[in-house]
């Protein structure tokens, strides 16, 4: 294990120790070893046999494994330590914007007024919590150009199936007959199982040689049955839909509406918002794009925006300003409704307003210009060894194809196993469907160049193996906790338990 | 990678092989190299209406899910139902024992707008 903590970044860590597996608490078990004791009875005693069921006791001790305190933290210790997660190491994970977490926004959410708020609490004693929420809203509206936002949805595919649900009541109440929403073949695929919740049937529009939608395809598929476009921008090849004008007003045009997927707002901060590019709601994703933890860390966020012609169907409850005393509207008679128990995950809330008010509108600008430009510089040094199938400047993120890697036997699973051998977290692989081999890079404006010099480094590394020693690529990783995982097993043998 | 000579395929990857007036359908060695790991094969039941170039069932992979169409029209006369247990077959023997459904051809003319084994090779050699 020592052997192994020397390595560091940028030099593959070759066939090393591996680290022994973890053994789970009961097998650690000793009897007596327990660190637990009760304190002494303080109340008359009564037997269990007196005071329950008797069909509801249980025959026989339940086996709880008897540790000591020690034990206990070592062992969940040295499991956190095999985890890979931001605060260890760049995390290029596309269209997920894996961005450090400042540890500020945890402060704050931790003070007691937010955390210890009871969301029963009268009103009158959450006046703070309710006034973040509006000023988190206001701040929103400032960022995409929105008129209102709702915060409830817990994630960002909660937002989408709100917003389609949204898109529904909007034709419902004009009465307009749409059955069909339009997606592009290089979408997330949450969109079409959203659009399909919402009852919705999905028709896809391809991209063009450019990467992006043309007004003229999108004509080709939309019809007065069209009831909305659901669109990413930047889209998940990282590229900037040139003719979104174009597309807002031929779906305007038959009273379609038009819908962001927000994943990768982190492009357009400061720079471009979303309503004058002819969008009608948009989901965000705070837990991405505003830095609260996320992936597998959550819980997340994402916040629905909606211009003027939506506004009524908004869910409930509302946050409002009445005088100078905040609110909540539960009786709007067009609102789809409640999506989610309460608020939505406040804490989440509490940590993006934190980071917003901490950047400011330059910082959240800066933001955006710097992760624009960290994926770009990656993007060039990665071009010459990998294949680059749409080359143009991109925006936050980009998308290689590990083609010329499969000519020689070696896949992009494999290349992205083998980067866990250099010490990074692989980026997003086989997404988007409509580029072979794809590997999805997003930096973030978080990394230095000196870390995203490392990255390039083990990438080329990496490449040059697959031409050289492609062996050594397809039998990675052999430096992490475990080997290579079959990865079909776990779906083809289910073992569910709950 | 495997294109038989004797089959007939689409350029969604199905191969078809022609039994009489009964179409058996899967899909390629190419397509389940593609997918990777299969994981799970959606199809349909015996008596249902299959009709050509609609989706007939899905596949799941690892990596991704995919429609699979049907490349002739009629009713579905048979389905493969070791797949429900064991999926991997389709990656084990994607033309003997991972095949998918068989067809009672309403249309045997439609057979004529299927890809011969040369052009469904050039049609995957563009694609590598």
């Amino acid at each position: 294990m020592d052997e192994l903590k020397r390595k560091t970044h940028g030099e593959p860590q070759g066939e090393g120790p591996r680290l022994e597996a973890e053994p789970l608490l009961s097998e650690l078990h000793s009897q007596g070893h327990g660190s637990f004791v009760a304190p002494a009875l303080d109340v008359p005693a009564v037997r269990a046999e007196d005071a329950i069921p008797s069909h509801l006791l249980r025959k026989e001790s339940q086996g709880l494994p008897e540790l000591s305190e020690p034990e206990v933290v070592r062992h969940f210790t040295r499991l956190s330590s095999m985890n890979y997660h931001v605060d260890k190491g760049m995390y290029p994970l596309g269209s997920c914007t894996m961005k450090y977490n400042p540890k500020l926004n945890e402060e704050v959410a931790s003070w007691p007024g937010f955390a210890g708020l009871h969301p029963l609490s009268p009103l009158v004693g959450a006046q703070g919590a309710l006034e973040l929420m509006c000023l988190l809203d206001e701040a929103l509206r400032a960022v995409t150009g929105m008129s209102q936002f709702c915060l409830h949805p817990a994630a960002g595919a909660h937002g989408e199936l709100a917003g389609m649900m949204m898109v529904a009541a909007y034709h419902r109440d004009k009465k307009n007959e749409k059955d069909t929403v339009i997606i592009p073949d290089s979408a997330h695929g949450t969109n079409p199982a959203s659009v399909n919740l919402a009852g919705y049937r999905v028709a896809e529009v391809k991209s063009g040689k450019n990467g992006c939608v043309s007004a003229e395809s999108l004509r080709q598929v939309a019809d007065e049955r069209t009831a909305a476009l659901m669109l990413t921008n930047p889209n998940t090849l990282g590229l900037f839909e040139e003719e979104v004008l174009e597309l807002a007003e031929v779906l305007h045009g038959l009273d379609g509406l038009m819908y962001l997927d927000g994943a990768n707002l982190n492009a357009l901060l400061g720079v471009a918002k979303p309503a004058d590019m002819g969008f009608d709601v948009v989901h965000i994703n705070l837990h991405k794009t505003f830095s609260t933890p996320h992936g597998g860390g959550g819980p997340g966020s994402g916040p629905l925006g909606v211009n003027e012609k939506l506004r009524p169907f908004l869910p409930v409850p509302r946050v409002e300003k009445e005088g100078t005393r905040f609110v909540l509207r539960d009786h709007e008679p067009k609102s789809i409704g409640r999506i989610h128990s309460f608020y939505g995950n406040f804490a989440v809330m509490v940590k993006a307003y934190a980071y917003i008010l901490s950047l400011g509108g330059e910082g959240l600008e800066a933001v955006s210009r710097e992760s624009t430009l960290n994926a770009n510089y990656l993007k060039a040094l990665l071009a010459p060894h990998f294949e680059l199938p749409y080359d143009r400047p991109c925006m936050h993120e980009f998308v290689l194809s590990g083609s010329r890697q499969k000519e020689a036997g070696v896949r992009t699973l494999d290349v992205a196993k083998r980067l866990l051998d250099y010490g990074f977290h692989a980026p997003t692989v086989y997404f988007p469907l409509i580029v072979d081999e794809a590997l999805m890079i997003e930096p973030t404006e978080t990394e230095t160049k000196r870390e995203l010099d490392r990255f390039a480094e083990a990438m080329q590394a990496i490449a040059e193996e697959a031409r050289k020693t492609p062996e050594v690529v397809k039998l990675a990783p052999v430096a992490t906790p475990v080997g290579r995982l079959d990865e079909g097993k776990a779906a083809r043998e289910l073992r569910l338990k709950w | 990678m495997k294109i038989p000579e004797n089959l007939k395929y689409t350029e969604q990857h199905e191969w078809v092989r022609i039994e009489g007036d009964t179409a058996v359908v899967g899909i390629t060695d190419y397509a389940q190299r593609e997918l990777g790991d299969v994981v799970y094969v959606e199809l349909p039941s015996v008596g249902d209406e299959a009709k050509a170039a609609t989706p007939f069932g899905v596949v799941e992979a690892v990596k991704t899910v995919s429609d699979l169409f049907s490349p002739v029209s009629g009713e579905i006369a048979a389905v493969n139902e070791a797949l429900s247990t064991d999926a991997g077959i389709v990656n084990k023997s994607p033309y003997e024992d991972g095949w998918m459904i068989k067809i009672k051809m309403s249309d045997t003319s439609e057979l004529g707008s299927l890809l011969g084994p040369q052009d469904y090779e050039k049609l995957v050699g563009k694609e590598l």
